[in-house]
């Protein structure tokens, strides 16, 4: 088992959005726990509540009508919900920094590379001279792989391509050394090439600077070469938390089993694809029962009625379905179906 | 084999670049640039490659939404390039198109109804009870409801929508659609569902296919030849199973090879190349890929290698497998020997 300490905890998190048409819970009593060093994946499908949940952790979720309503985010043991906006700001940054999906929108168009990283370092290390942030940002450069990283400095954003906008995201990220680095989405936008260029700087700088990082993606291929343990959210919950061989070779709850299952693979053609049938619920529009019952094969009536909460089928592996209840879950699931598999 | 249904023939798609006030063309994108290809009746070619390589294009210019600058686009026969717009339009008929963004593809103030009656009023397909008898088998055939036909866009969802746009290809009854990455904006549980409708709807009103898009799994999955594209080329084509099994092409190498396997146990090779596409406006001489490929040699700066036959039914356009390419190795291979 491993020994590293909890370096991120989020604890009952729940961020609602109140809207003219009601209040929708996107993110729904979620736990989980990123450790030191680790690489943790959050998937899910577009509104499981995933990027809601990477925004909460660093209070970025737009308020209003966004609203964190309950739960604890513990980073080295401290509650960040109970930081105040200029603490909040100080740990942005130096200990959880944060890159986004869209390279393009996340930097400012009109000012220079190094003007914005400069600004990066500036704000976090207010005694240094303007030499010495000039040198630690182009080291930064350097460290991400950007050859020519003295021009580079001098360029705009409209002059890089994607791949290099990310990666000048990543080195404004780790400027001042996090302890963890969210990162949404980070190559969604990327052709596959660069895709495999970012992820594998990704996972160096993990190795090199023990950086943990939280990757949230929807893409499964990715998460099964970057991560080493997998939490999979639905409809604002999650419902399976697992090491990542774990989760591909024995998936337990039928959302993720349907998942990995309908990924066209690239070494062997099937004839037909798995697809689960039906469309991902919009959150908070499911209000009895287990939020996946109507479009599951092995649904029973409990399922229907009762929210399952997440159980534990091994030591490190959780999932929210009533088949893996020991006490009363597995007797009813033998009477009520057959299509356990 | 039966006569392609389409052959493609020097196509070629060069976008002006304009300056200054009087807007002289200083240059040219070259963004499909002298491709060759044919589509056989029933079939599906999947068109692969990175953005800006020129796959849409290839797409738009073949329907002849883009006037090609060059080549022969020949249908049933028929030369596309050269007919008449009126002409265009009743060839439209047999050629549809499946966009990729399900949400920007459908008119926000028409009802579903409206929007797959309208191919069949453009195209004359009966009096107004048949066509509405037509919308609703066709809303049935691809999964939704006759009630459905009352809604507007927005109440549906990507999916939907996506099932909605591929109603609209279907209404004329046409013999190739051309799909431009028809799934790539959908969650993967959805994406499976819109493939498996594809699929049966080929058997079912025996469809060509020319499907566009980015993901290889997907491509495999759905394709029986592929052609690889890169900076406006083909570089690579062959029957599916032979692309992925043996491709020839080191950029189709590294392509297959970047691509994340949803199996942590799998350990592959990977091979990264280096840097990012160059610019269609201003591309490398010589083979366009060489300003990143593993095994680049001199004459890969100087000469464009040809897309020519390597074994039956594959084609590659490098120098690895060319005269010029193979005078080239047993220089180096000599030189080495000598040293």
């Amino acid at each position: 088992m491993n020994e590293r300490k909890k370096l991120l905890e989020v604890k009952d998190l729940q961020t609602t959005f109140f809207t003219d048409s009601g209040e929708i819970p996107a993110v729904d009593h979620v736990d989980f726990y990123v450790r030191e060093g680790e690489v943790l994946g959050i998937v899910g499908e577009s509104g499981c509540g995933k990027s809601v949940t990477s925004l909460s952790i660093m209070q970025l979720v737009p308020s209003p009508p966004g609203k964190i309503t309950g739960g604890e985010i513990l980073f080295e043991g401290q509650d960040l919900l109970k930081k105040t906006e200029k603490e909040m700001r100080e740990i942005r940054g130096n200990d959880v920094a944060m890159i986004f999906q869209e390279p393009m929108t996340s930097l400012n168009p009109l000012f220079t590379i190094g003007n914005q990283m400069s600004e990066a370092i500036s704000l976090h290390q207010k005694k240094w001279s303007k030499k010495q942030i000039k040198e630690r940002a182009t080291e930064m450069l350097k460290l991400v792989g950007l050859p020519r990283s003295e021009e580079i400095m001098k360029e705009y954003p409209h002059q890089l391509s994607g791949g290099m906008r990310q990666r000048v995201m990543i080195a404004m990220a780790l400027v001042c050394d996090p302890k963890v680095l969210i990162a949404d989405e980070p190559t969604t936008a990327l052709d596959v090439t660069i895709q495999a260029q970012i992820l594998k700087l990704m996972r160096e700088l993990n190795e090199r600077m023990n950086t943990a990082i939280l990757l949230i993606t929807h893409d499964l291929g990715v998460v099964a070469e970057t991560c080493e343990r997998v939490v999979v959210m639905y409809s604002g919950q999650v419902i399976e938390e697992a090491p990542t061989k774990v989760i591909f070779e024995n998936p337990c709850h039928p959302y993720t089993r349907g998942l990995i299952q309908s990924v066209p693979d690239m070494r062997n053609k099937k004839d037909r694809l798995y697809s689960i049938p039906g469309n991902v619920p919009k959150p908070g529009s499911i209000e009895q029962g287990c939020r996946f019952a109507a479009r599951c094969e092995s649904a029973f009536s409990r399922c229907r009625v009762e929210t399952p909460e997440l159980y534990r089928n091994s030591e490190n592996h959780q999932t929210r379905c009533f088949l893996y209840d020991e006490q009363q879950g597995v007797t009813s699931a033998n009477e009520q179906t057959t299509t356990r598999s | 084999m039966n006569k392609p249904l389409l052959e493609v023939e020097g196509l070629k798609k060069y976008f002006p670049i304009r300056k200054g006030l009087i807007g002289k063309t200083v240059g040219h994108i070259k963004a499909i640039d002298d491709i060759t290809f044919h589509v056989n009746e029933g079939e599906t070619l999947g068109i692969v490659g990175e953005s800006g390589c020129g796959k849409s294009t290839t797409g738009r210019t073949i329907m002849q939404l883009l006037e090609p600058t060059e080549g022969v686009v020949e249908f049933q026969g028929k030369d596309l390039t050269k007919l008449s717009a009126t002409e265009i339009r009743s060839v439209r008929r047999d050629i549809q198109m499946v966009f990729q963004d399900p949400y920007a593809s459908l008119n926000p103030r028409h009802t579903i109804g409206k929007i797959l009656e309208e191919p069949l009023i453009v195209h004359g397909g009966g009096s107004a009870k048949d066509r509405r008898k037509k919308v609703v088998e066709f809303l049935k055939i691809v999964g939704l409801s006759e009630y459905h036909a009352k809604r507007y866009p927005h109440q549906f969802s990507g999916g939907q929508r996506q099932r909605i746009g591929i109603a609209r290809a279907l209404m004329t009854n046409p013999k190739l659609i051309i799909a431009d990455e028809p799934v790539s904006a959908l969650d993967v549980s959805i994406q499976a569902q819109v493939l498996n409708l594809m699929q049966d709807l080929q058997k079912e009103f025996h469809l060509t296919y020319i499907f566009i898009a980015h993901d290889l799994g997907v491509v495999r999955h759905i394709s029986d030849r592929v052609a690889v594209m890169y900076l406006g080329k083909i570089v690579e084509i062959t029957e599916s199973e032979e692309l992925y099994a043996n491709p020839l092409h080191p950029y189709t190498q590294a392509l297959l090879s970047a691509v994340p396997v949803p199996d942590p146990n799998y350990k592959k090779e990977q091979i990264i190349i280096e840097g990012d596409m160059p610019s269609p406006a201003n591309p490398p001489s010589g083979c366009a890929f060489h300003t990143r490929c593993p095994f680049k040699m001199d004459v890969c700066t100087k000469i464009t290698p040809v897309l020519a036959e390597e074994k039956t039914g594959h084609s590659v356009a490098c120098h690895l497998y060319t005269v010029e390419g193979n005078d080239d190795i047993e220089r180096k291979k000599q030189l080495e020997g000598s040293v």
